[in-house]
């Protein structure tokens, strides 16, 4: 048993602490782009491109006139006006620990705390490039620590069960973002890429999602658009595929439908949506184009958040 | 002055005194250096638990942490236990006081103590006439404010019997002692407070209404994390493993206090509240209040949940009753009063008023509902304006206020930039009344003024605090010691 408002602030914790790492991810993705020979042509901009897979222009764009790499930093790392910035993420996080600091262990708490403290040592403006890599190094370390020492402290009991959902909704929402973004460079329809830039477009975007070297491990082929589309929505062995993370949102749900005797409309919908990413092939998931298939996931998957919020949360 | 003030550690002559031996000769031992770090690294453990409180009125500093001084405050057994006899009937008396006049008002009728001074106290609460209550607790927790100018007395400076905080810095504070020092802890033979948390919960469960189970649902009421003693709410629900709640998270259906929970509503049989009685209850007092639960007076009054402390329990702790506390533990007990008051003038009294006004530079005046340090005059640190505008406020209103004589606080040896030099200290021990026995854990908290010479040691006037350490030693050694000072005093 647990206060609704702590089951509230747990999921939402775990959402913005991975949210502040894909927006470091993020980051690091278009900072690598930026820097390949014809970056800053007119009409590809990595940076713009950036804010377009957090899905915040609009935001964006009431702040800044253009998408220049120190607005965009500034934007996704550090503006207290975007409340999805890294800092904001953190922020946010903090207050909804201390919220529920009965329901964290001292070193979920500590992880927590600690990154809100370090993050004071990070000035915005003027970041060299480096020290951008340092910081960026510093966020994902910081959700490595939280998701951790979450695995290594907490009792396997509800509140655990609504902080690894809140990670995993977050997840499987910037997977399918991050993949809607750049959907026309690796459209399945699509048998092979061209040229160099393609290539390494493709494989930035892997390792955007910490995903590249297990592409080889599980194709032992070059990169191929289809393939790249299989591993990241169809692969339960790749953690930051759909499938998984709606593997693990299942699961979750059914364990607190076992704990409180009762199964509702959230455990359902997230079978449902489970059974469609592990039954069809890609071909038949993309039938509609895979523009079509991806908004509508983002959709459900935002819709599964407000399920959970009103079985449990309310 | 100095030398004539009452040092824990060298009393008046400089003599050590025998519980201070080791940690003397730690002290003059140590290496400046070594010491420094060990403070930085004490300040960096507190930063990380988080243990920070909130200053009202300053933007700035939205989360600060009370200085902490690595050098401890030393009680020998002998003193404790005189205390805590002390404490214990006093905190009796308390609770006997509030039964009555909430019910039969005897002290009143015996011309004890004016009635006025009961009735028409801002914190008395009309709606607790009659309300009969487990055991007849109205204080579970009390915080004693305690002092001392020399070896032989304590005296009480305040009895906070509303919603006293400060007991995570205890906790903490040994935590943290423990940590930095466990040679100091090997060497000396010093009580245990970490049974704090068990023995709280354990008081509060023993006032469970008489309609709750046998394991009764216990929860902790904050005002949430925006209040200055948050830290200490969440880390005390965390230590007595009960739901940390805000008032949003109660309702009342049929008299009965729920909470809401991913279960849905679950039962609450005791709150531990740390929110202030106006707020309670949007329908009993304050109408604006956002923090409360509305209906919980009349769940509260129906029997059926139990509140810690009782609603109306500050009449106890305002500083005009005080001053009639000495005759009140007579009244009840029968006994006469092991622990002292401070020699009190009650400005409503002309006579008082008179030498009051006539001798403020050398008075600490304070207003009768004030806590926290705020509102209040230190004759000899003040300048003249000060004082004269003092004066005409005094003169207003002569019946909101209380003198008293400028304390030689006794002085502790404390960590200060330059090394170590003696500050005034308090001790805030907590007392837990329970259905069956009251319980104190051997210690408290020893509030320290940082800045030299001054006697504010509360922490939102720049005090620190210490961990305070009850130790053991031979009794035949501390028989001869304390002989051997009250001869050469």
């Amino acid at each position: 048993m647990l206060l609704s408002r702590h089951a509230d602030s747990l999921f939402w914790l775990a959402r913005y602490m991975e949210r502040a790492e894909n927006a470091a991810r993020i980051l690091e993705t278009a900072s690598r782009l930026a820097s390949v020979p014809n970056g800053d042509s007119v009409d590809r901009n990595e940076w713009r491109a950036a804010i377009v897979s957090t899905g915040s222009q609009e935001a964006f764009d009431a702040l800044f006139d253009e998408a220049s790499p120190s607005a965009v930093i500034e934007f996704l790392a550090f503006s207290p006006q975007n409340s999805s910035s890294i800092r904001s993420c953190f922020e946010t996080a903090r207050n909804n620990a201390r919220s529920v600091r009965t329901a964290l262990t001292i070193d979920v708490w500590e992880s927590i705390n600690s990154t809100w403290l370090e993050l004071k040592r990070y000035q915005g403006s003027g970041m060299s490039r480096q020290e951008l890599g340092t910081f960026l190094n510093f966020v994902k370390e910081a959700s490595l620590r939280f998701d951790g020492s979450a695995y290594r402290t907490m009792l396997r009991n509800d509140a655990y069960y609504f902080l690894r959902l809140g990670s995993y909704i977050e997840r499987a929402d910037f997977t399918a973002r991050i993949l809607l973004a750049r959907s026309q460079l690796f459209d399945p329809e699509r048998e092979t890429i061209s040229g160099s830039l393609e290539y390494y477009q493709l494989s930035s975007l892997l390792r955007c999602v910490s995903s590249l070297t297990s592409y080889h491990w599980v194709y032992r082929e070059s990169l191929r658009p289809h393939l790249i589309a299989d591993l990241m929505i169809m692969r339960e062995e790749m953690p930051r595929s759909l499938a998984s993370c709606y593997e693990n949102i299942a699961r979750f749900l059914d364990n607190l439908a076992r704990d409180y005797g009762r199964h509702g409309k959230s455990q359902r919908s997230a079978r449902k949506t489970l059974s469609r990413l592990q039954e069809a092939d890609l071909s038949a998931l993309t039938r509609s184009g895979l523009d079509g298939f991806l908004s509508e996931f983002i959709d459900e998957n935002g819709r599964l958040g407000a399920a959970i919020g009103e079985q449990y949360l309310g | 002055m100095a030398g004539s003030v009452f040092d824990e550690m060298n009393g008046v002559d400089g003599a050590c005194r025998s519980a201070y031996g080791l940690v003397k000769s730690w002290l003059e031992n140590a290496d400046p250096a070594v010491m420094k770090q060990r403070q930085q690294e004490a300040e960096f453990l507190f930063r990380r638990v988080g243990i920070t409180f909130a200053v009202y009125g300053d933007a700035a500093a939205e989360e600060r942490i009370i200085p902490f001084d690595i050098v401890p405050r030393v009680l020998n057994g002998g003193e404790w236990n005189t205390l805590s006899r002390g404490l214990v009937q006093r905190v009796k008396a308390l609770n006997m006081f509030l039964a009555d006049i909430y019910g039969p008002c005897e002290v009143v009728k015996a011309g004890i103590i004016p009635p006025d001074l009961v009735y028409q106290n801002p914190a008395f609460q009309p709606a607790m006439v009659g309300v009969k209550l487990p055991h007849d607790i109205f204080v579970h927790i009390a915080g004693i404010d305690v002092i001392r100018t020399d070896d032989k007395d304590f005296y009480v400076l305040e009895d906070n019997a509303r919603t006293p905080s400060g007991v995570s810095y205890m906790l903490e504070n040994r935590d943290v002692m423990m940590r930095l020092f466990p040679d100091l802890f090997a060497e000396h033979q010093i009580r245990p407070v970490e049974n704090y948390p068990d023995e709280l919960l354990a008081t509060l469960r023993s006032v469970a209404p008489n309609s709750a189970p046998a394991e009764p649902t216990v929860a902790l009421l904050t005002p949430g994390p925006f209040n200055s003693a948050y830290y200490e709410h969440s880390f005390l629900a965390d230590r007595l493993g009960i739901e940390l709640v805000e008032g949003r998270d109660l309702f009342i259906k049929d008299n009965v206090v729920f909470m809401r929970t991913t279960q849905g509503p679950k039962r609450v049989d005791v709150i531990y509240r740390r929110l202030d009685d106006d707020f309670l209850d949007p329908l009993a007092f304050r109408p604006d209040s956002m923090l409360g639960v509305p209906g919980l007076m009349s769940a509260y009054r129906a029997g059926n949940v139990t509140l810690a402390n009782a609603v109306g329990t500050g009449v106890a702790d305002d500083k005009a009753v005080y001053t009639y506390m000495p005759d009140i533990v007579r009244f009840f007990l029968g006994e006469e009063p092991i622990l002292k008051n401070v020699p009190t003038w009650r400005c409503r009294e002309p006579d008082s008023l008179k030498y009051v006004l006539e001798h403020l530079p050398e008075l600490v005046v304070k207003e009768v509902q004030g806590s926290g340090g705020y509102g209040m005059l230190v004759g000899p640190k003040a300048d003249r304006a000060t004082i004269e505008s003092f004066a005409e406020k005094l003169k207003a209103a002569p019946d909101d206020f209380i003198a008293q004589p400028t304390l030689a606080l006794s002085t502790s040896p404390t960590f200060v930039g330059e090394g170590v030099a003696p500050r005034h200290v308090d001790l805030r021990p907590f007392v837990l009344s329970g259905a069956d026995r009251i319980r104190i854990v051997p210690g408290g908290l020893t509030r320290v003024a940082l800045k030299e010479g001054s006697l504010v040691v509360n922490s939102s006037q720049g005090g620190g605090t210490k961990d305070t350490w009850v130790i053991e030693e031979p009794s035949g050694q501390t028989q001869s010691q304390s002989q051997t000072q009250s001869q050469s005093q």
